[in-house]
C-alpha cells in the first residue's frame, strides 16, 4: 500500500486533516453548531466551483468563501450563533449559486469538466500531489495553534456564556475565531473527502467523542482526534483492498460506525454521565431561556438545577 | 423566435406548447404546495437541519434505484422515510435531542449530521457501483425540470394528497406541540408520536418534491418560502397560504426565467426566493421600526 505514492499523501493529508478535524468537530457539537458547518460545506462547494468556473485555483476560492461565511455566519447570530432558518436561507442561496457556476463551468466543454461538480462534492483523497499535501499540513498546523491558543476560553464560552463574558472572555471575538478555524478546516477537508461529506468528519467523531467522555477537555479532544484518524486509515485501507468502494464512502462509514457504537444506549451507565450532561443541559436552557424545553429524563435535572 | 418580455401572455402561449414544460409547470406547482405547507411546520418546528438531512436522503435513493434497477421514486420514498425513522428512532430512546421546540439542529446536532454525511456516501458509492450514472449525479443532486414525465406529475399529486390531508388531520395538534410541547403534553397530545408522524410527511413530501428540484434544491423550497411567511405574519393559518403561494409564484417565475435564460433553474429558484426573503426582512424591520415610533411618540395619559 505505502509503495503508491498516492497512498502516502493521502494517509498524510487526511491524517492531519483528521487531527484537526476531531477536536473542532466535538467543541462544534458542543456548541450545537453542527448545521454551521453544514452550511460552510456547501459554501465551499460553491467557492471552490466559483473559482473553477473564473479559472482560478479552486483552494483559494474555497478559503475565500469559507471564510466569508465565517464572518457572515458569526455576524448574524446573536453572539456568534445564528439562526437555523438564517443559516438554512443562506446557504440555499449559495447552492443555487453553486449551481449556476457549475453550469458555467461544464457547459460548452466537455470530459473532466463535466465531472468537476462530483469531484468538489465528493472529494479527491487519491488525487492529491506532494505541495497539495504540503499545503494541507502547514494549514492544519496553523488550525491546530488556532484551536490550542483559544481551546480554553472558547471552552468556557460555550459551557457557560455568562459566565465567560464576566471573566473577560470576550466571547463574540472567541466565537468568530472559532468559525473561521473550522472554515479552514471544511476548506481542506473539503479536498480529502468532499464538500458533502466533510459534516461525516466533523460530526461524527465529535458527537462520539462527547458521548464517550464525561470531561469537556483535552480528553475528548483527543478522543475526537483517534477516531477521525482511525476512521481515514481504516477507511483507506478498505477502498485499497476493494478498489470499486470510494475512499469517501469508507471513511465516513467508518466515522458513522465509531458515532453509532458510541451512541448505542448503555445500560445504567448514565448515572455517572449525568454531571456533564446535565452541565451542558443547563447552560442551554439558561441561554435560550424562553424556547428551551427540557425533555423527558434531562428534565427533572433541568428543572433541579436553578 | 422568442416571444418578447413584455407580452407574458404570449411567453406563457409558447411555454405551455411544450408538453414538458407543461408537465415541469405542473410538478413544480405541486412540488410549491407540498414544500410550503410542510416547510412552514419545519421552520416553526425549528428543524431545519433535520428538513436538510431528509432533503439530501433523495440523492442515494435514486440512485440505489437506479442500481438495483428499481423504480426511482420507490428509492426515494424508501430512502427518506427510512431516514426519518432513523431520525426519530434514537432519540426516543437516549432523550439527548429530543424536544421539538429545541429542535433537531439545536439538540446535539451530531446525529442528524452522521446520518447526513452517510446517506450522501451511500449515495456517492451507489453512483460508483453503477458507473453509468456519473454523468447524472448532477442531474440527481441539482434536479432538472426539462424531464418530468405525467407519471411523476400523477406521482407527486398522490403524495400531496396524501400529505396535504394527512396535515389538516394532525394540523391542531401538531401546532399546539409544536408552540409549547409542554403543555400540550400535558392536555394529552401525543407529543413524541408526532414528532415522528412529522418528520415521516416531511419525508414524504421531500420525496414527491425532490424529483423537481434535485436533492440539493428541495431544501431551498423547504426553508426560504417558509421563513418568508413567518417574517410577514403570525397568524399560522395566514402564514401556511403565504408560504406556498410565495412558494408558487417562485416557482412560476424560476421556471419561466430559466426556460429563457441559459442559467440553470436551480439557480433562479434559490435566488429568487432569498430575494423574497430579503423583502420580507426588510418590510418587517421598516414596520418594527414605525411600530417603536409610533409607541415613542404616543402621547402619556
Amino acid at each position: 500500500m505505502f509503495v503508491h505514492p498516492f497512498m502516502v499523501y493521502a494517509l498524510i493529508a487526511g491524517t492531519a486533516v483528521a487531527l484537526a478535524a476531531g477536536p473542532a468537530g466535538y467543541l462544534l457539537v458542543l456548541r450545537g453548531q453542527v448545521f454551521t458547518a453544514d452550511a460552510m460545506s456547501h459554501v465551499a462547494f460553491t467557492g471552490a466551483l466559483a473559482a473553477l468556473a473564473f479559472g482560478i485555483d479552486p483552494r483559494i476560492g474555497l478559503a475565500v468563501a469559507v471564510l466569508a461565511a465565517a464572518s457572515v455566519l458569526g455576524g448574524l447570530g446573536n453572539r456568534g450563533r445564528a439562526d437555523d432558518v438564517v443559516i438554512g436561507g443562506l446557504f440555499a442561496l449559495v447552492l443555487g449559486l453553486g449551481v449556476l457556476f457549475l453550469s458555467l463551468y461544464s457547459s460548452g466543454r466537455s470530459g473532466s469538466h463535466g465531472t468537476a461538480g462530483v469531484g468538489v462534492l465528493f472529494g479527491s483523497i487519491l488525487g492529491l500531489d506532494a505541495q497539495q499535501t504540503a499545503i494541507t499540513v502547514i494549514v492544519v498546523a496553523a488550525v491546530l495553534a488556532g484551536l490550542a491558543l483559544i481551546g480554553r476560553p472558547l471552552l468556557l464560552a460555550t459551557l457557560d456564556e455568562a459566565v465567560a463574558a464576566a471573566r473577560g472572555v470576550p466571547v463574540r471575538v472567541v466565537g468568530y475565531s472559532y468559525l473561521a478555524l473550522v472554515g479552514l478546516i471544511v476548506a481542506q477537508a473539503t479536498q480529502v473527502v468532499g464538500a458533502l461529506l466533510v459534516l461525516g468528519l466533523l460530526a461524527a467523531p465529535g458527537g462520539a467523542a462527547r458521548r464517550l467522555t464525561t470531561r469537556p477537555g483535552p480528553a475528548a479532544a483527543l478522543a475526537a482526534a483517534a477516531i477521525a484518524v482511525a476512521s481515514i486509515w481504516i477507511g483507506l485501507t478498505a477502498s485499497y483492498t476493494l478498489p470499486t468502494v470510494p475512499p469517501s464512502f469508507s471513511i465516513t462509514a467508518v466515522a458513522a460506525t465509531c458515532f453509532a457504537l458510541a451512541a448505542l444506549p448503555r445500560p445504567r451507565t448514565r448515572k455517572s454521565t449525568s454531571p456533564e450532561t446535565t452541565g451542558t443541559g443547563t447552560t442551554e436552557t439558561v441561554r435560550r431561556a424562553p424556547a428551551s424545553v427540557p425533555s423527558d429524563d434531562q428534565a427533572t435535572a433541568r428543572t433541579r438545577a436553578p | 423566435m422568442s416571444a418578447p418580455w413584455w407580452d407574458p401572455i404570449a411567453m406563457i402561449d409558447q411555454m405551455w406548447a411544450l408538453p414538458f414544460m407543461v408537465n415541469a409547470f405542473r410538478a413544480g406547482t405541486l412540488a410549491a404546495a407540498l414544500a410550503g405547507t410542510t416547510g412552514w411546520f419545519m421552520v416553526a418546528r425549528r428543524q431545519a437541519f433535520a428538513g436538510h438531512t431528509l432533503s439530501v436522503v433523495g440523492f442515494p435513493g435514486a440512485a440505489g434505484a437506479a442500481l438495483i434497477g428499481a423504480p426511482v421514486w420507490a428509492g426515494y420514498l424508501g430512502f427518506c422515510t427510512a431516514t426519518a425513522l432513523v431520525l426519530t428512532g434514537p432519540r426516543g430512546r437516549s432523550g439527548s435531542s429530543s424536544t421539538p421546540r429545541q429542535g433537531t439542529s439545536r439538540g446535539d446536532g451530531a446525529a442528524v449530521g452522521t446520518v447526513q454525511a452517510v446517506s450522501l456516501a451511500c449515495g456517492f458509492l451507489f453512483v460508483a457501483l453503477y458507473a453509468g450514472l456519473l454523468g447524472g449525479t448532477t442531474s440527481l443532486l441539482f434536479g432538472s425540470f426539462l424531464g418530468i414525465t405525467t407519471g411523476q406529475v400523477t406521482f407527486l399529486a398522490g403524495v400531496s394528497l396524501l400529505v396535504l390531508v394527512a396535515l389538516a388531520l394532525l394540523g391542531r395538534p401538531l401546532l399546539f406541540a409544536t408552540v409549547d410541547p409542554d403543555v400540550a403534553a400535558a392536555r394529552g397530545v401525543p407529543v413524541r408520536r408526532l414528532d415522528m408522524a412529522f418528520l415521516l410527511l416531511l419525508a414524504l413530501a421531500v420525496a414527491g418534491a425532490v424529483q423537481v428540484t434535485g436533492a440539493l434544491l428541495v431544501f431551498t423550497l423547504l426553508v426560504l418560502p417558509a421563513a418568508t411567511a413567518q417574517r410577514l405574519t403570525c397568524r399560522p393559518a395566514a402564514a401556511v397560504a403565504l408560504s406556498v403561494a410565495i412558494a408558487v409564484l417562485v416557482v412560476w417565475t424560476a421556471l419561466t426565467v430559466a426556460f429563457y435564460t441559459p442559467y440553470p433553474f436551480g439557480f433562479w429558484l434559490s435566488t429568487l426566493a432569498f430575494t423574497g426573503y430579503l423583502l420580507a426582512v426588510a418590510t418587517s424591520r421598516a414596520g418594527h421600526l414605525r411600530h417603536i415610533r409610533l409607541q415613542l411618540h404616543r402621547p402619556r395619559s
